[in-house]
């Protein structure tokens, strides 16, 4: 515990950054209200956009047609006639119309678009557009579609001699999970601005600047110099913004082509979640052959996650998924088949976890299943499966460093006080029928997970991501497409800067997210800001660091292996020379900019195989545990949590305050999943589109949370930090299900956990 | 269309005059009218929070209770003296709330945080030393889906003087060795 900490005002300049928590770079602006998001500019002359969508599942559009009773002036119509390039959503194929002109396939489908400068007439014209549809029978159930986009399978060992072993205990269960919707606060918005040379520069709120800048190029048959993408103050992500911006900025781009204006699109709530995209839902089938003290001898996984309508992110969800989905255990031998099919509903996308939260949901779940099935406790069999080092996974990857999934176990079975409550739990469970039965029953449980950092597989061998930074009259300016949406992204690359060239961080700034002007590097999602992304800005300032002492040893004629920077001084043999900021000025104007761009290269003997799906599917991985303390109301069914503790392992924290914000947000939000979040469809249509309906979790709650850091670097990370960002997500859904299960003696097989599956769970036979 | 009518709006201690449509909700007075887009909209059906202000009488003293800007009609606001984000801070620089907020790491993405200070500076202004209790009862209509409140309850602490921020000290990490794993310092931030 610390007394009187010093606060982050009064933080010491001189010093390094990296492992400190100074104030974030966008506090001031965010605090008072100045910070501008997309709504908050003014584009002269600016019309809005809407959408007109099918309202019918699947079917075939007959025609469109536009009330010629209606007053159309000052009204822009857009169909797909208009579009110059192709009529595709570019991301990994080529399926998705930018507007439906012939199919729908799902209800949201957009057909047409219209722009206007009153919003009350936008809305009114909306009503005057009737699309013809002839229906066709959709495909609703994910087991009931045949149309498979993508399917993989992970083979280790033998698994049939296991299945056949008859000392072995074989245990099966099935578990489902659904939609959840990412609601960030700030719903999607895009302004698209035509310009001169034919081409558009966009505005907005998202996460991957790139995916719009490629994407738009195609749509609208312009050449890379067109375009300009700039990223604004964005009002959370969490997945959301990744690829569906790239909709939102084509369809305002045609209508400001059309137009010759400025048209901004911002979604209404109910439309956001109606259309946008959300994560998978998933049916996991777990069968398990384990020696009766425990120890995992084979699995036999099959998971189908449901894609939605088009193709989108989803198979690079389900490999993530896939593999993940034995857990942060030793399975000597495994089959894992995940598919990922089609039904006629929106597109499900990235959703932070992507894939994971389904799949360790059904792990951990089983993993409770078979600890009762065997009568023991499930700490225990955890901790006797739990990978560590020299252990090898399903897909051949050899775990060689940074593995803590048995320290963030202990931590957390430690500091939640497991035993005793587990105890007192199965204590209270054991009172005879009939006794008087207390009205409430407690439960612990808890759960492991592990989450890889960065792409999955080849991709960011394929990525080959570029970033660094420019030197400045007043320090240096970071440059790099990854963008802030609240992680705090400006304010770790910041850090990681100022540390490598000994600058203070105040003469670090970080360059505006506009595709015009900063390399790519890759897009802001799959836990890989930091580690890859920051890692490579570490590196440059450090190239960056080398060459200003060198023109510092020449211009002061000392060796240039005894000049270093320290708190924004040079200084040789113990004796200042100059302040960082002259030798930058003295710099540009005699030997003019000093850019440093470094791209990103895979750690060397990190090797994947796309074809046979083996080798490391990822360079390093983050560990995490959960253990969460709730009550059950046997009268009411629900559910009130007492207490949360997590421990996480992310090699190491470079903000600590920030990645605690991580930690306890994405926890938060797990917990949303586990106990509050369900999406209600009836004929494909989305019933509960407003937050009054689709409840996530408030301020009441949340439970007492304890964030327990544990360190342990990866020699390959920047200060030896790997990712965090989706980690949180995994493991609080699992928990909650075991601490039901502690409670009322009941595996509840389906997420979320409410008090209806609680009754049915209760009452079954 | 709707004819216009003449909207006086007594806002962070100015007079503002604005011709718009009978419906002009308050929310959008703000924003697109008078430019103080400070208050933001995340539902526009009051489920959110995002759009919270703070609205008394004019003839009342204090910063008075925070209201949902986006289902109040600008026409009903006339009588009353709003606060938004805007005019939180004072000449003398930020008010606590927004100091704790920044200081504590209470924000992260920023768009619910307008208006949970809002919410947050009218609890304090009716309870000095509000429990944790009284935090939550008094945040539950602002939604937030990055931070999990746990250190938006701090911050409105901190600011109250019930404690200090609780995690500005470093993790303190102790080398690990290559193959060890289980060396490693844990950090704790308790509640």
């Amino acid at each position: 515990m610390f007394d009187k900490p010093p606060t982050m005002k009064h933080a010491d300049n001189s010093k390094s950054t990296v492992g400190h928590s100074p104030p974030r770079k966008d506090g001031p602006d965010k605090v008072t209200g100045r910070a501008r998001y997309l709504d908050d500019l003014a584009f002269p002359g600016q019309l809005w956009g809407r959408t007109v969508r099918s309202q019918v599942p699947h079917g075939r559009i007959r025609s469109i047609e536009f009330d010629p009773r209606f007053d159309w002036s000052g009204i822009v119509r857009v169909t797909a006639a208009d579009i110059p390039g192709d009529n595709i959503v570019q991301l990994i194929e080529d399926d998705q119309p930018m507007l439906a002109h012939d199919m729908v396939k799902h209800r949201e489908e957009p057909i047409a678009l219209l722009a206007c400068a009153d919003r009350e007439r936008l809305e009114e014209a909306l009503l005057h557009v009737d699309v013809k549809i002839d229906p066709l029978p959709p495909v609703l159930d994910l087991l009931l579609s045949t149309h498979v986009f993508k399917s993989y399978r992970i083979e280790a060992g033998d698994i049939k001699p296991a299945f056949a072993d008859s000392s072995l205990r074989v245990v099966e269960g099935i578990y489902r999970v659904g939609h959840q919707e990412q609601m960030y606060i700030e719903p999607n918005a895009i302004c698209a601005v035509p310009r001169e040379d034919f081409g558009v520069t966009i505005y907005g709120s998202m996460q991957c600047p790139f995916y719009i800048h490629r994407g738009l190029q195609r749509l609208l048959k312009i050449n890379d110099s067109q375009i300009a993408v700039i990223q604004v103050v964005t009002g959370g992500g969490f997945g959301g913004k990744e690829d569906y911006p790239t909709v939102l900025a084509g369809h305002a781009a045609l209508l400001a082509r059309k137009a010759g204006k400025p048209v901004k699109m911002i979604y209404k709530r109910e439309e956001d979640v109606a259309a946008t995209t959300k994560r998978h839902p998933a049916v996991l089938r777990y069968r398990t052959a384990v020696k009766p003290d425990g120890e995992f001898v084979a699995c036999e996984i099959d998971v189908v996650m449901d894609g939605g309508a088009y193709v989108t992110l989803s198979p690079v969800v389900a490999s993530r998924g896939v593999l993940h989905a034995s857990g942060a255990y030793r399975w000597p031998h495994a089959r894992i088949d995940c598919r990922v099919v089609q039904t006629h509903t929106p597109p499900n996308g990235a959703f932070r976890g992507f894939g994971v939260p389904q799949t360790l949901f059904g792990c951990e779940a089983h993993v409770e299943k078979i600890a009762l099935e065997l009568g023991l406790d499930p700490l225990l069999v955890r901790r006797k499966n739990a990978l560590v080092v020299g252990d090898v996974m399903p897909t051949g990857q050899r775990l060689t460093e940074s593995v803590s999934a048995l320290p963030v176990l202990e931590a957390v079975a430690a500091r939640s006080g497991y035993a005793a409550k587990r105890e007192a739990a199965m204590e209270a469970a054991r009172l005879p029928a009939g006794s008087a039965r207390a009205r409430k029953r407690r439960g612990i449980g808890l759960s492991l997970a592990l989450h890889g950092a960065g792409f999955t597989g080849s991709g960011e061998a394929h990525l080959k991501s570029r970033a660094g930074l420019e030197l400045t009259a007043s320090g240096a300016r970071v440059l790099s497409a990854s963008t802030d949406i609240g992680q705090g992204t400006i304010t770790v690359f910041s850090q990681l800067a100022a540390e490598a060239l000994g600058v203070p961080l105040s003469m670090i700034e970080v360059a505006v997210n506009d595709t015009s002007r900063v390399p790519d590097s890759g897009p802001t999602v799959a836990s890989r800001t930091t580690m890859v992304v920051g890692g490579t800005i570490a590196r440059a300032a450090e190239a960056m660091a080398r060459v200003l002492q060198g023109y510092v040893a020449q211009t002061h004629a000392v060796p240039a292996g005894e000049v270093c920077c320290v708190g924004g001084i040079f200084a040789a043999r113990g004796r200042s020379l100059a302040p960082f900021e002259s030798i930058a000025r003295r710099y540009l104007d005699e030997r003019g900019p000093l850019v440093c761009i470094e791209q990103y290269e895979l750690p060397p003997g990190v090797q994947w195989d796309d074809a046979a799906y083996r080798g490391s599917a990822y360079p390093c991985y983050a560990w995490a545990a959960t253990a969460v303390e709730l009550e059950v109301d046997l009268d009411t069914y629900e559910i009130k949590l007492l207490d949360l503790v997590t421990a996480s392992e992310f090699g190491k924290a470079i903000h600590p305050v920030l990645a605690e914000g991580q930690i306890e947000g994405g926890t938060v939000q797990a917990l949303g999943y586990a106990l509050l979040e369900e999406h209600i469809y009836v004929d494909g249509r989305l019933l509960n589109t407003r937050m009054q309906n689709y409840i996530i979790p408030t301020a009441l709650d949340v439970p007492p949370m304890t964030t327990l850091i544990l360190e342990n670097p990866y020699s390959r990370g920047p200060h030896g930090a790997k990712g965090l960002g989706e980690l949180p997500m995994d493991g609080p859904a699992p928990a909650v299900a075991a601490a039901v299960l502690s409670a009322i003696g009941k595996l509840i097989p389906d997420l979320p956990i409410s008090p209806e599956r609680v009754m049915k769970a209760l009452h079954a036979a | 269309m709707s004819d216009s009518v003449l909207i006086r709006l007594f806002v962070n201690g100015e007079e503002h005059a604005l011709a718009a449509p009978p419906q002009r909700t308050l929310l959008e007075a703000l924003r697109y009218d008078l430019q103080l887009t400070g208050s933001k909209q995340g539902c526009d059906k009051g489920d959110c929070g995002a759009c919270t202000v703070l609205v008394r009488e004019r003839s009342a003293t204090g910063r008075g209770e925070p209201i949902l800007a986006c289902i109040t009609l600008a026409q009903d606001a006339q009588d009353l003296a709003i606060i938004t984000i805007e005019g939180l801070a004072t000449p003398a620089g930020l008010d606590p709330i927004q100091q704790a907020f920044a200081d504590c790491g209470a924000l992260q993405c920023g768009f619910c945080q307008p208006g949970m200070m809002l919410s947050a500076r009218a609890l304090l202004d009716r309870c000095e030393r509000p429990s944790l209790p009284q935090i939550q009862d008094a945040l539950s209509g602002n939604l937030c889906r990055c931070t999990g409140y746990t250190k938006i309850y701090e911050a409105i602490q901190v600011a109250a003087g019930l404690r200090e921020p609780s995690s500005r000290a470093p993790v303190s990490s102790e080398k690990a060795l290559p193959s060890d794993q289980v060396a490693y310092a844990v950090k704790e931030l308790l509640p």
